[in-house]
């Protein structure tokens, strides 16, 4: 076996490789940018190699720089992880020239699989099967309808060389087709310097599902059940399960053997996943294969038991594969969500900044399980992902996978950053989600205006407020233990609260029943909180109610919480039955207005500008920087807008209060 | 004898009913809470013990001799907060507007001054039209008979303010003699002259709002050290600053059971300062991560935000912090901040809070603004505040700790106890660069030599260990622990004693 791995990535994924060759025995080399000299990765790693500045233009994907940390360090082999080389062909190459081990596919099975053209034909030689579509080269607009026409409508326009969404086109109609592919055309040449496009067949309630494959040098090819992916927003996937909820057998079977079929064809060997789109009747189309390891394995690996890096690793090595298709059994249901360090209350803004709070659940064995790059007290970095943990999983019915993973959501501290968790659990607790209904328009067609956060029903807001008044009443009861109280008058917290939310009043009754357990009740009805694992100052508060565990986030406000709960956040009041009864009394304000203004608010030099009129802003969003006691200062949107003139330019040195940009 | 006694509650009632339903019914329609309600949010449940309900005006004048309330527009008397005693009155607009009258004024002199000899803290609630004017000069007296009590009363116990709606004229310097002033936002405001004066003689078109709101207090003027949403935020709020404040200057700061571990290790410090030095970091990270359960009590959060002050607990013990913030013109001292975190400094030593002293200081703001109008003796009052003080001190160097500067936050050299620094302390006359451009001036045209010097100079500098060689600084101590470190501190500090030479009062450069 090899003595010593490189690892060519960051983040969660280096971390997540130097896992396995650790318990492999291997030793592991990483390497990092200036930006991630701190980084979790370069901890974890038994040597680190800095590799330049932090873009990645400039260090991780520059092959001569990976190349030099190799011969510095001796690494014998080298993971690259998915993103950045693993999947360029070129860097294969180097390393292969260099005797150095590729942990992935040969250089020809990545060439064939980079170019989509090529990719589909080959797939359709391999008998596996693909939109209908035309994939010759189109002359013109006419053209183009001509073709869609002969498809069937609804088309699909694509650039050849595309990804992410970029030129790309649906057309229904003739008229759209010649559009689209005018468009289409422009941008891909723009884009990615490829004007080749091609039109398919446009697929209704589309979902994306991937096939496992993992092949070894000896001609071996298996694969390991399926992946679903179809929460994605803009071409992002969010959320992914393994198995589908929508597979039969017999289509998976159909799915994998041609997956195989198409990897044998390449003469893969590795760790490979081969994208279908599957519509509602469940046929399917090949879309793309990746060469690479996958996001989203650890899905696969939690209802294979196959920890897919070490096979990639073995077989890298020269291995025979160990499991035959025989071996492989799908145990269970695994889900993984995608924490991102972008707000959802902001449109999904990405968010960068230091990380002053991040603590995951406790990780359990098969059934809670996350996958990180990043530490408390550390950095979100805007030159890379803004994906900064894969929380996963497991249970023996799909059911049990979203509950266990509803619970280790709420279990997750993040702050000092935007980030998607709550809109993770609103997910999990969707019902069209939960009944498996889904595709990849679902994000799109349920969070149609964005997300503002998730309801909370009746029943689960009394459970939110039965902890808030025993949470309170212990806080209270602290208070009252000052020292200097009047001898013998000493304030004594009663048990009679109201809790308010929202203009809504409700009284309650709270009972100390000894060793942090409280009685709360509600007129008749009673329920039992057991605050043993919360202590004030926590913000965790992982109460039990009734037997039922309720972890709840909560940060303190004048006299009660803001409390955080399977996505929904809400700000729960516990007043004394006096004091909330002239509390009902207060106006309602509402959010102050803001101006229209954005003012230099200190003086100094604007450094840059990073929006244009007639850009459309979202809160929180960077407009300019301004340099000030040599310190930069970022300025971000106080509310979503459209900046309607910008007054001052990069270079001018300003005054306090001197207007930057307005808005409309 | 029955009647007799039911008298009593006859007449109590109608005191209690004040300037009766309907002014009370237009005080809530104003979104504002009557005097009694205040108290009842203010104070413990059935603490309040009321004086001088059935005090009544004596004017004549004007009619006024028809237009007689009991109580006379301001209610009296002390309760407990958390079990503890404070004295406290309210105004009460449905009175006459609340207008102060000689016996209006008297009603609070009595509960001021039992105060003082009793050893507790005062609050006023303000609500208040201004000087009750059918009675002229026996109204002005009266104020100026409340003006005494606060200055005397200043340091002895504390004193708390609430403007919970007009405070106008000369209302308002009562007030700004006490130790705080909160406010309700958009119901409250205070100005000298109000918006008509000022129209006529400068011709200024302004609100009262824009003119003496709470923003323009807690940002603008810094004359009020907090504002909230509503009444009954303020005096929630109010409650709990009570709770971190000793009754008066004979007793020790208050002590409440801590669920915090006074060795709690936090890791994430060791991050928190950036790579770049000219990266700014949140100071208030420090602080909320230092503090028991994170709590941290902000005074004047939105005025000179390039300083931070206000209380923490320590193992359940009151300290004041004081701390330069990064984010803001990089943490240096100027005007607004040395006077801010000069008064802060003294409140805490009159009433025998400990200091503790966060340090990122880059040093005083340049420029013609500050200098003419007197940075030299602004920034002396923060280092004479510091000087003087004979609490318990501890300072933390974070980062930056240059020049003057350096000097005046709570340096050895000032008699701070303990004195620590993070080994990312830099701790010299001035940052690197310009330090060698001033040492090495004819080499400036030699860059490679000037980078070679700026090199050396940091090298030399840019570490707290000449300091901590020279004993300036008591010991380098790793960000993850100072918590634990300074809890230390402070527990061996809390018999401290140190006089201070005999002195009539000092002359502190105001």
């Amino acid at each position: 076996m090899f003595k010593k791995i490189l690892i060519a990535n960051r983040g969660e994924i280096a971390c997540r490789v130097i896992k396995t060759a650790r318990k492999m025995g291997i030793a592991t080399v990483a390497v990092y940018s200036d930006a991630d000299r701190d980084a979790l990765h370069v901890q974890m790693a038994d040597e680190a190699v800095h590799i330049g500045p932090p873009p990645a233009n400039q260090s991780y994907i520059v092959i001569d720089k990976i190349m030099d940390a190799i011969k510095q360090t001796g690494a014998e082999a080298v993971h690259p992880g998915y993103g950045f080389l693993s999947e360029r062909a070129e860097f294969a190459e180097a390393l292969s020239a260099a005797g150095v081990a590729f942990i992935g596919p040969p250089v020809g099975a990545i060439e064939a699989m980079g170019d989509k053209i090529t990719s589909k034909k080959l797939a359709a030689e391999a008998g596996v099967s693909t939109v209908p579509g035309y994939m010759g080269l189109i002359d013109d607009a006419d053209h183009a309808a001509e073709i869609a026409a002969q498809v069937g409508y609804p088309v699909m326009i694509k650039a050849s060389a595309g990804g992410g969404g970029k030129g790309m086109r649906i057309a229904w109609n003739d008229d759209e087709a010649r559009e689209g592919f005018a468009l289409s055309k422009s941008e891909a040449a723009n884009s990615f310097g490829d004007d080749r496009i091609f039109i398919e067949k446009f697929v209704t309630q589309p979902r994306h599902i991937e096939i496992q494959v993992l092949g070894d040098k000896h001609g071996n090819c298996i694969y390991l059940g399926e992946r679903e992916c179809s929460i994605q927003r803009r071409n992002q996937k969010v959320i992914e399960e393994a198995p589908s909820p929508f597979l039969d057998e017999a289509t998976r079977k159909a799915m994998g053997e041609q997956s195989v079929a198409l990897a044998q064809a390449v003469d893969y060997c590795s760790a490979g996943t081969v994208e279908f789109i599957v519509d509602g009747d469940r046929n399917f189309y090949f879309l793309e294969m990746n060469t690479r390891l996958q996001v989203e394995h650890p899905v696969t690996e939690l209802i294979t038991g196959v920890d897919l890096v070490e096979q990639m690793i073995r077989v890298a090595y020269g291995e025979h594969l160990a499991i035959k298709q025989d071996d492989v059994k799908l145990d269970g249901w695994a889900m993984e969500s995608r924490l991102y360090a972008e707000d959802p209350f902001r449109n999904f803004l990405p968010s960068i900044g230091r990380l002053t709070r991040y603590r995951p659940p406790v990780e359990i064995e098969r059934r809670v399980r996350n996958d990180t790059g990043v530490y408390e007290g550390g950095e979100i970095s805007r030159f890379y992902d803004p994906m900064i943990a894969k929380l996963c999983s497991w249970g023996p019915t799909r059911a049990d996978a979203i509950e266990e993973m509803r619970g280790a959501l709420d279990r997750f501290e993040v702050d000092g950053i935007g980030h998607n968790l709550p809109f993770l659990s609103a997910v999990m607790d969707h019902p069209r989600f939960v009944s498996g209904n889904i595709t990849t328009a679902f994000i799109e067609e349920e969070y149609p205006d964005g997300f503002e956060g998730a309801a909370l029903s009746d029943a689960d807001a009394t459970r939110l407020f039965a902890v808030a008044a025993a949470c309170q009443l212990v806080r209270q009861r602290r208070g009252a233990q000052v020292s200097g109280a009047m001898e013998g008058r000493e304030f004594k917290p009663g048990a009679d609260w109201v809790v308010q939310m929202n203009g809504d009043s409700h009284a309650v009754r709270v009972t100390d029943a000894g060793d942090w357990l409280f009685d709360v009740a509600f007129g008749d009805t009673v329920l039992k909180i057991d605050l043993t694992k919360w202590r004030p100052g926590n913000v965790m508060i992982d109460a039990v109610v009734d037997g039922v565990a309720m972890p709840l986030k909560a940060s303190r406000i004048t006299d009660g919480y803001k409390m955080a709960w399977r996505g929904a956040a809400r700000k729960v009041f516990v007043r004394s039955p006096r004091v909330a009864e002239l509390a009902a009394l207060m106006p309602e304000k509402l959010p102050p207005d803001t101006s229209k203004l954005l003012l230099c608010p200190m003086p100094g030099l604007v450094m840059s500008i990073a929006v244009e009129e007639g850009d459309e802003v979202q809160e929180g969003q960077a407009l300019c920087t301004v340099e000030a006691m040599k310190m930069e200062n970022v300025l971000r949107a106080e509310r979503k807008g459209i900046v309607s003139s910008i007054k001052a330019a990069a270079g001018d040195s300003l005054a306090v209060d001197a207007v930057i940009m307005e808005f409309e | 004898m029955r009647d007799i006694l039911d008298q009593l509650e006859q007449r109590r009632a109608q005191a209690r009913l004040g300037g009766g339903q309907a002014r009370i019914d237009r005080q809530h329609k104003n979104g504002k809470l009557t005097a009694r309600e205040r108290l009842d949010v203010l104070l413990d449940p059935d603490s309040f013990e009321e004086y001088d309900m059935f005090v009544a005006h004596r004017a004549v004048d004007f009619g006024m001799e028809k237009q007689k309330y009991p109580g006379d527009g301001v209610i009296t008397g002390w309760g407990t907060i958390n079990g503890r005693q404070v004295y406290v009155f309210s105004q009460d607009f449905t009175v006459l507007g609340g207008s102060l009258s000689e016996t209006h004024a008297q009603k609070i002199c009595k509960i001021m001054d039992m105060a003082m000899q009793n050893g507790a803290p005062v609050i006023g609630l303000n609500d208040s039209g201004g000087a009750r004017i059918q009675e002229g000069v026996a109204s002005l007296a009266g104020y100026a008979e409340v003006f005494q009590r606060n200055i005397e009363a200043s340091g002895v116990i504390p004193q708390i303010s609430v403007i919970m709606g007009p405070c106008a004229g000369g209302a308002v310097y009562s007030p700004a003699m006490t130790d705080f002033i909160f406010m309700v936002r958009d119901s409250s405001y205070m100005f000298v002259t109000g918006p008509d004066v000022v129209k006529t003689v400068t011709n200024e078109t302004v609100t009262a709002e824009e003119l003496g709101g709470a923003s323009t207090h807690t940002a603008k003027s810094s004359v009020a050290d907090a504002a909230y949403e509503n009444d009954v935020e303020t005096l929630a709020e109010v409650r709990r600053l009570v709770d971190l404040l000793p009754l008066s200057n004979r007793e020790k700061p208050p002590v409440r059971p801590s669920f915090d571990d006074a060795n709690r290790i936090d890791d994430s410090l060791d991050t928190l300062i950036p790579d770049n030095a000219n990266t700014p970091y949140d100071m208030k990270e420090l602080i909320t991560k230092l503090a028991d359960e994170g709590d941290f009590f902000e005074i004047q959060e939105a005025y000179a935000k390039n300083i931070l002050t206000g209380f923490i607990r320590l193992e359940g013990r009151t300290v004041g912090v004081v701390a330069n913030q990064p984010l803001v013109l990089a943490g240096c001292l100027d005007i607004a901040a040395s006077r801010k975190a000069a008064r802060f400094v003294r409140f805490c030593d009159c009433f025998g809070i400990p200091l503790l002293t966060l340090v990122d200081v880059p040093g005083f703001l340049p420029g013609t603004s500050q200098e003419w109008n007197g940075v030299i003796k602004h920034g002396a009052k923060l280092l004479f505040a510091y000087g003087e003080a004979t609490v318990p001190k501890v300072t933390v160097i974070t980062r930056k700790a240059y020049g003057g500067a350096y000097d005046v936050m709570a340096s050895k050299h000032i008699k701070a106890d303990v004195n620590y620094a993070w080994p990312t302390a830099e701790i010299a006359v001035m940052g690197a660069k310009g330090a060698v451009e001033i040492i090495y001036r004819n080499e400036l045209g030699d860059p490679d030599k000037i980078a070679e010097r700026t090199a050396d100079y940091e090298e030399a500098f840019a570490n707290p260990f000449k300091a901590a060689e020279k004993g300036f600084i008591d010991e380098v101590i790793l960000p993850h622990s100072t918590r634990r470190r300074v809890s230390r501190a402070f527990a061996s500090l809390r018999n401290k004693k140190q006089a201070l030479p005999w002195k009539k009062h000092d002359n502190i450069p105001l």
